[in-house]
């Protein structure tokens, strides 16, 4: 039995009230809940605060660069396909710097779970635009309101047929755990986007901004197999914000096609020289 | 006598000037003479001026000089852009293709006109079939014996079929009559073929890089293709299925150094393949690699910068880039290749100091060496030994607490991988404590800086001296590194004919330098003179800083092009160095 004292406590370098309490809360207890060891975890991040979750709780970690929390996750997954493996990283990391590796990884679909704590603003580096921030939100460098068009990570992955989508909210740890456990559980890449207040910057969207709109989809009332559907709720943001599971697509992943690692993980094959003899005589 | 010969094929991309350069270099090498070949071709898919070169000796040969004996000529081009290098030579052409201006009386000799598209419409109903009565005509004027071609063609054309491997053996064998029998200077270029038919390799750089790698038991290559690199690739990815390695194209050289440290974290053998540009997207992660003690084996194989740059041409100028690419301050080692053995060899070896070192190690080729054909023994895998310096599971079972970054006397920390033996394993970027979680105290910055640093001075005494050609006390050292070594060889050769005073020193081992064997041999050098495919003299720069040694001259190019011995040594007549 895991239990999620086996995840350890850590002394953590966050404000106190923020939202990376929850979604680090909701982590641990999905983790042990699917019984899931702390060895057979790796947690890959980038930089930012949502990147130095993996610090605080006691697993494998590998805590890379800014934006590349999901290129070493996927060399990890192929290195060790048993392996349980979570990409955790922000708005900034995951869709500014590294937005390529978010489409590639999408369409790549390993079995990898990716955990966005989506605050809508820079936290670590004191309050600048995030590429989800709200129009017209001022900040230092924003000085005359963001006119970007903010990016919407859910549509986003839908249109890349992403295999799994789903919206979480810090505020609700019960929620958050159940969409986490589920986004494990797929066998495909996974994206939990989760709602995350910035308690220290982002004025806007806060504790009681978020709390007022967001609703649970109840499954009856929405189909996750159905793409359309998935698309048009993910559209849907300002008076009324969903959570769950928006857009659900089974469908092999990256590691399915790769027969070499049928025989095994690629780490415990043994290797030998006199192998390549054979290839020699083709140069002869 | 002894043979050297040097035929040069040039016509527009497409025209498949390489097809008849390749089985020509296949023939003689079957035959037993030694070949190199060497391409110059323009990013284009299609048209420019393009040159497939080889050269047939029965001495071993690792350069291309200047002069050309014959030439295939396939369009109009080729003539303007070589008759300059022509000396007593041939061009062998079709007068019905190419028209030739040719108003010189003194050309008249050297022009020979073979019916190349007529020929392979009479014998095989077919002009795509004009290379192959090419390739014939050119053995035809040497009188060379023609089994060996006809081999050659059918094992070139075996995938498709018995009726093209007929037709290219006919149109082939009809060009080789008709220049046996038409070329006024018959048998002009006639060759005593070597006794010796040992089963020697015809092989590229990029092939042995590709095959030493498997040979080292690499599990795991990302990379961005680009030029002149991703033949490595191409040939890994191959051969991944039978040797059980996973290949990935990442979106962008970023994602794929990336991508090695992760898998290289979780305990695979992890390469990646890439060119000076790609590597400019690397540095940072070749920093997470430096900190983070992650081995990765970065094969990087130099064109001409800066930016674009030339594309398909060859330069060594990225060498001072390397040492220093990436904030801060981390060892890495670089290896540089000279030959195909180099290459082979060399490249399983750096895969084991990334694992012993638990560093980026870089193995440095150009375009030169990639591209180009050579012939050698053939490569002995028993000579390669794989060494992954991991804990075993019992080793870390009976380890109470596992620390990544343990600190040691030789700074290097036993390696564990996640998923072993029930403990866990956590590297990250920032500043780290022994068990690899964030520690940005002074007293901890200083310990673990020294840990990793500290590496460098066991790393050097691994680093395998230089290897020195010609008399020990020559008056004048050329010193080079990489690719230049077949040149400076020649070099060595040709001036002692001459009656001077010289000898090579050539490096492959380039970073950290052992600094003993490196002293201790140039320290009596009257002249030092350092050659390299670059226009600043990058290893002359590390060679001083590092042995306070004194480089009297720099023989340097970095026009795209490689080395010709003649060449060098021009540059050391202009320089007054002999």
């Amino acid at each position: 039995m895991v239990s999620v004292e086996d995840y350890g406590e850590f002394e953590t370098e966050w404000c106190p009230g923020c939202g990376n309490f929850m979604i680090l809360k909701a982590v641990k207890r999905a983790l042990a809940e699917l019984g899931k060891s702390p060895d057979e975890v790796l947690l890959t991040s980038g930089i930012g605060q949502s990147s130095k979750l993996p610090h605080y709780l006691k697993c494998n970690v590998f805590n890379g660069l800014h934006g590349r929390s999901l290129p070493p996750a996927i060399g990890a997954k192929l290195a060790n396909h048993e392996l349980t493996v979570l990409a955790v990283t922000g708005d900034g990391d995951c869709y500014g710097e590294g937005g390529n590796h978010f489409l590639h990884n999408v369409r790549r679909n390993p079995n990898i779970t990716l955990i966005v704590h989506d605050n809508q603003i820079y936290g670590l580096t004191k309050g600048q635009a995030s590429p989800t921030s709200e129009l017209g939100m001022k900040t230092k460098v924003q000085t005359h309101g963001v006119f970007n068009t903010p990016l919407n990570p859910l549509s986003l992955a839908i249109s890349l047929d992403c295999s799994f989508v789903s919206r979480g909210f810090a505020g609700d740890v019960a929620h958050l755990t159940e969409l986490i456990k589920k986004a494990i559980q797929h066998k495909g890449f996974s994206l939990v986007d989760v709602l995350q207040p910035c308690i220290s910057f982002n004025k806007l969207n806060t504790f009681s901004w978020y709390s007022e709109r967001v609703y649970k989809m109840e499954e009856g009332d929405h189909d996750p197999n159905d793409r359309v559907k998935a698309f048009e709720k993910s559209l849907e943001w300002g008076e009324k914000i969903p959570l769950g599971i928006f857009y659900v697509n089974e469908k092999p992943t990256f590691e399915d096609h790769l027969d070499v690692l049928k025989s095994g993980t690629l780490v415990r094959n043994k290797s030998d020289p006199q192998k390549v003899d054979e290839l020699l005589d083709r140069f002869i | 006598m002894s043979t050297d010969l040097v035929i040069k094929v040039g016509g527009a991309a497409g025209q498949g000037l390489q097809t008849i350069g390749v089985a020509l270099a296949k023939t003689f090498k079957k035959s037993g003479f030694n070949v190199f070949a060497t391409q110059f071709y323009l990013s284009r898919v299609r048209g420019g001026h393009n040159t497939f070169q080889l050269r047939v000796s029965d001495e071993p040969i690792r350069a291309m000089p200047e002069k050309v004996d014959i030439l295939i000529a396939l369009d109009e081009e080729s003539i303007e852009e070589q008759i300059e290098e022509m000396f007593d030579g041939v061009i062998i052409f079709d007068n019905d293709v190419i028209k030739i201006n040719n108003n010189n009386d003194n050309n008249n000799g050297i022009f020979f006109h073979v019916p190349m598209l007529k020929i392979a419409k009479d014998v095989c109903g077919n002009k795509i079939y004009s290379n192959s009565v090419a390739s014939g005509a050119a053995l035809g004027v040497m009188c060379f014996e023609f089994d060996y071609l006809a081999k050659v063609l059918a094992e070139v054309f075996k995938k498709k079929g018995d009726e093209i491997v007929d037709n290219n053996i006919k149109a082939a064998r009809a060009g080789y009559d008709y220049a046996k029998k038409n070329f006024s200077s018959g048998c002009k270029f006639t060759v005593s073929e070597p006794t010796d038919k040992d089963g020697r390799m015809l092989i590229a750089g990029n092939d042995a890089v590709g095959l030493g790698a498997l040979a080292a038991g690499v599990q795991f290559l990302a990379a961005y293709p680009m030029t002149p690199s991703t033949g490595v690739m191409t040939y890994v990815a191959a051969n991944a299925d039978d040797f059980n390695v996973v290949v990935e194209q990442a979106e962008d050289e970023i994602a794929a150094l990336n991508m090695v440290l992760g898998a290289s974290f979780a305990g695979a053998r992890a390469m990646t393949t890439t060119s000076g540009g790609g590597f400019c997207l690397m540095s940072e992660a070749l920093g997470l690699s430096g900190i983070t003690e992650t081995p990765a084996v970065i094969f990087l194989s130099q064109r001409p910068g800066p930016a674009t740059g030339l594309p398909t041409m060859t330069e060594q100028g990225d060498l001072q880039f390397v040492l220093t690419a990436a904030q801060g301050e981390f060892p890495r080692c670089v290896l540089a290749p000279g030959t195909p053995d180099d290459c082979f060899y060399m490249t399983a070896e750096a895969f084991n100091i990334a694992d012993k070192y638990q560093i980026p190690v870089f193995i440095m080729s150009d375009q030169y060496l990639a591209d180009s054909l050579f012939t050698c023994q053939r490569f002995d895998p028993s000579k390669v030994k794989v060494a992954r310096y991991l804990m075993s599971d019992e080793e870390l079972a009976d380890t109470d607490e596992y620390k990544r970054y343990e600190l040691t006397p030789t700074g290097i920390s036993l390696r564990a991988i996640p998923g072993q033996a029930g403990k866990v394993v956590v590297a990250d970027s920032d500043e780290h404590n022994e068990y690899g979680h964030i520690d940005q105290t002074i007293e901890n910055r200083i310990l673990m800086n020294e840990k990793r640093m500290k590496k460098l001075d066991l790393l050097r005494e691994d680093m395998e001296p230089p290897h020195q050609y010609g008399p020990k006390d020559a008056r004048i050292t050329l010193v080079g590194w990489g690719s230049t070594y077949g040149p400076l060889m020649e070099v060595v050769n040709i001036l002692i004919s001459e009656g001077h005073s010289v000898n090579h020193l050539h490096f492959t081992h380039v970073f950290p330098l052992p600094l003993e064997a490196t002293k201790n041999i140039l320290g009596n050098s009257e002249t030092i003179v350092c050659v390299e495919n670059n226009a600043t003299g990058q290893f002359a720069k590390l060679l001083e800083s590092e042995t306070g040694l004194h480089v009297s001259e720099n023989v340097l190019r970095s026009d795209g092009k490689p080395y010709s011995p003649e060449s060098i040594i021009r540059s050391m007549r202009e320089k007054g160095v002999i």
